[in-house]
């Protein structure tokens, strides 16, 4: 199969990323972020869940957590690409809510064919979710579940669970007598306990997660081949949000040494400073490319999703990590402050760039398709 | 699956399938020595005479110029360069010798001369009959272009030019120089003008073309000193004092930014010739063995080489974003990142290509056991002319931060 050459970014995709960007721009600029999320800066502070479930609604009212689930299972079924476009803006605007961990579940539930259905419709109707599958370790790969589920019996500690307490389902994989399987769980249910972790982000929230012989029935018991095929599209957007956050950080440090005189200059007139910038806008366009690319393989060339999704999120990952870098650095002794807005983006870049594969950790997934495995 | 299977134009589609007929009707034979890797390196006239007889097939075959008008010599097509080009990479034709001429003199003269200069000109500089070189830099005047020297002295309707370009490539071949000098010594920008100059008719009288020596011990670029040689004012492109603008106009091509797209043909058919990507890459370090086990098993040069074709992967993607408006923050943002890109992957490729092959890469082209003919040292060498010329990585830099991030001017 072929990409159209346009990413078949069409009409329909430009206009939901002009819009979510004038939904974040118009309801959430960055002072407001910063007002909700970074109230408490003592380092040792317990994780607040804070964000606005009324702009949250909204979000969902609009329709965006459905997006990829396709029409005939009651959503819009809009491409990839579309997608990513939504969670560039996201990512810009940095949003506390759990729109990533639930638009995963969506293609993770899609995968599964007719067992995820009824989950779909639950997430159609307004339900979240988020994925449960990592062991303490922060182990990116499904067969090092720590849970375990004998007789419909859920039972095991997960870490690194996404969102937690914004969402209100679980999408849980486990080890199960058939190998590797994927259940549905409300995380208000019996035997749930979701222990929150204390983390770096502000954007987000993070927990860890104990079952304790949770009852459940399966959405599907080949969760290898399932996440095999949903994981390309969690990637992607993973990147799409760095990407978006990355344009955010270089705008505002190119805004500032505009701006800063010294030397009776501005800043921005220093090569010492200029070029490193241009590096990192650079940096972000190829991540961004590879986003876009990738995103349109999910929809237009399956068999490449997988390492144009390795290519994306590796790129973005190492991106957003330069971007963060050259963006305090740049703000001098006030981008060093806790009143400055850009550690909420060093932060959540931070975090995005770990979660579900680094930049190594992604290459060396490439390697073992574009090289071979090493024995 | 590639580039050029997406969707075409009817004309597109069809200028294609003509394309393809000619390359397989009409394969290129192998050459009679070791090509260089660039035109930029061409030092024999026998490698000259093979290369130029492909490109005047090409351009008898319609497949050079295409997008030009039909009264300058050109095919009068819409936007089939690039159809042309992708077939001849895939067919893998060799390189095209006028370069300098099909990048940067031809659009140009088509931009900046008047009609009879155009028709008289453009279709020997197409087929490759007329070679053309470029005079720009000189001894005192490099990343600060427009401090150029070179004087024209106007008598009448002629002038007379004296003074020295350096970097000059192809001009030991050269026909024609398209050059920009100095025609009023007041004023540093508006005191430059520019022509094109027939130089080789006046070889060793009042044109000086001496060849400089690169580090990988090639020739193929020149000193040129003029000494008072006369031209006709029918020469001169634009109005006078004109001069930084139609420079503009080179370099945005030269830096593969313009409106017109460049011919460009594969120069991997030959068997010496050698291609710097990552394929090649790959096959090297596949076939290289360092510490019991080939370097393709080598866990930390199989995250570098992951790297370079990320890289190598963005770039061609970057190339089709840069086609769809929806999917850019500022017009220009793209385009002028593709000579730094272009000329930094090459480089960066060849240095690990170096770090590959760890001892072999002390051993170059002369040596019978030098890993792929002692082509990587050579291309890593070489690399540095791309990052250097046609404006530095650096001057790159400052154009991006200033055009496109709008930071201060560094000069």
């Amino acid at each position: 199969m072929t990409q159209p050459k346009n990413f078949g970014f069409g009409e329909e995709a430009a206009l939901l990323k002009e819009s979510a960007r004038k939904f974040f721009g118009e309801n959430f600029p960055t002072d407001m972020l910063h007002n909700m999320v970074a109230g408490d800066p003592t380092p040792e502070r317990m994780s607040d869940c804070h964000w606005n479930s009324k702009l949250w609604q909204q979000m969902v009212d609009l329709g965006w957590t459905v997006l990829a689930i396709p029409e005939e299972q009651g959503g819009v079924g809009m491409p990839a690409v579309a997608v990513a476009g939504l969670v560039e803006e996201l990512g810009r605007a940095a949003f506390p809510c759990p729109l990533l961990p639930t638009l995963s579940a969506t293609y993770i539930l899609t995968a599964c064919g007719s067992g995820g259905a009824a989950a779909l419709e639950e997430i159609a109707d307004g339900s979240t979710a988020t994925l449960v599958m990592v062991n303490q370790q922060g182990s990116w790969t499904c067969t090092d579940t720590p849970l375990v589920e004998t007789e419909g019996k859920l039972s095991g500690t997960a870490w690194y669970v996404q969102e937690a307490r914004k969402v209100d389902r679980l999408l849980v994989c486990a080890r199960s007598d058939v190998g590797y399987s994927l259940y549905w769980v409300d995380s208000d249910t019996k035997g749930v306990t979701i222990s929150p972790d204390a983390i770096v982000d502000l954007t987000r929230d993070q927990a860890h997660i104990h079952f304790d012989q949770v009852q459940v029935t399966p959405v599907n018991s080949n969760a290898m081949a399932v996440l095999e095929e949903a994981f390309p599209a969690i990637w992607t957007l993973y990147a799409a949000d760095m990407v978006g956050a990355a344009e955010w950080q270089l705008q505002t440090t190119v805004e500032y040494v505009n701006a800063r005189q010294q030397f009776d200059k501005p800043l921005g007139f220093f090569q010492a400073v200029k070029h490193p910038l241009v590096n990192v806008m650079v940096e972000i366009d190829e991540a961004k490319s590879l986003v876009y690319n990738a995103a349109c393989a999910i929809d237009s060339e399956p068999e490449k999703a997988r390492q144009y999704a390795h290519m994306a999120k590796a790129s973005a990952s190492d991106a957003a990590a330069f971007a963060s870098n050259r963006s305090v650095q740049f703000h001098g002794g006030i981008g060093f402050t806790w009143e400055c807005f850009l550690h909420l983006y060093f932060k959540r870049q931070k975090h995005s760039q770990i979660l579900w594969g680094d930049g190594p950790w992604h290459r060396a997934k490439l390697a073992d398709v574009l090289l071979g495995e090493v024995a | 699956m590639s580039e050029s299977d997406r969707k075409d134009t009817s004309e597109q589609a069809d200028f294609r399938q003509h394309a393809r007929d000619w390359l397989v009707a009409n394969p290129v034979a192998e050459p009679g020595e070791r090509l260089p890797q660039t035109p930029l390196e061409i030092m024999t006239e026998g490698q000259l005479g093979y290369l130029q007889a492909w490109q005047k097939a090409a351009y008898d075959a319609g497949l050079v110029g295409c997008d030009y008008p039909e009264e300058v010599g050109g095919g009068g097509r819409k936007d089939c360069q690039r159809v042309a080009n992708e077939e001849m990479m895939r067919a893998k034709t060799p390189f095209m010798p006028n370069v300098i001429g099909l990048g940067m003199a031809a659009p140009t003269v088509f931009y900046h001369g008047q009609e009879a200069l155009k028709q008289r000109l453009l279709p020997r500089l197409f087929s490759g009959e007329d070679i053309w070189c470029q005079g720009f830099s000189e001894p005192g005047a490099g990343s600060d272009l427009a401090s150029v020297q070179t004087f024209a002295e106007r008598k009448g309707e002629k002038w007379v030019i004296n003074g020295h370009k350096v970097w000059t490539s192809l001009a030991h071949f050269a026909e024609w120089m398209i050059i920009l000098l100095r025609t009023d010594k007041s004023h540093k920008y508006e005191g430059l003008s520019y022509f094109v100059v027939p130089i080789r008719a006046e070889l060793g009288n009042s044109v000086t073309v001496r060849p400089l020596i690169k580090i990988t011990g090639e020739t193929g670029f020149n000193e040129v000193i003029f000494d008072n040689l006369e031209i006709d004012d029918s020469y001169r492109l634009d109005e006078l004092g004109k001069g930084w603008q139609v420079a503009m106009t080179t370099l945005l091509h030269e830096r593969g930014a313009g409106e017109l797209v460049t011919p460009r043909s594969g120069g991997l058919k030959s068997k010496s010739s050698h291609a710097n990507n990552t394929s090649s890459l790959i096959e090297l370090a596949r076939n290289t063995v360092r510490n019991g086990a080939t370097a393709a098993q080598d866990p930390l040069l199989r995250d570098r080489i992951m790297q370079m074709v990320i890289r190598e992967k963005a770039f061609e993607f970057s190339q089709r974003r840069s086609r769809v408006p929806a999917l850019q923050d500022h017009p220009m943002r793209l385009p002028l990142q593709n000579k730094l890109i272009m000329s930094e992957i090459a480089q960066e490729n060849a240095s690990l290509a170096l770090d590959v092959e760890g001892a072999g890469a002390t051993l170059y082209l002369g040596d019978e056991n030098a890993p792929a003919g002692g082509q990587w040292p050579l291309s890593y060498l070489n690399s540095f002319g791309f990052t250097i010329a046609a404006g530095t990585s650096e001057v790159q830099r400052n154009i991006l931060g200033e055009r496109v991030l709008g930071m201060a001017k560094s000069k």
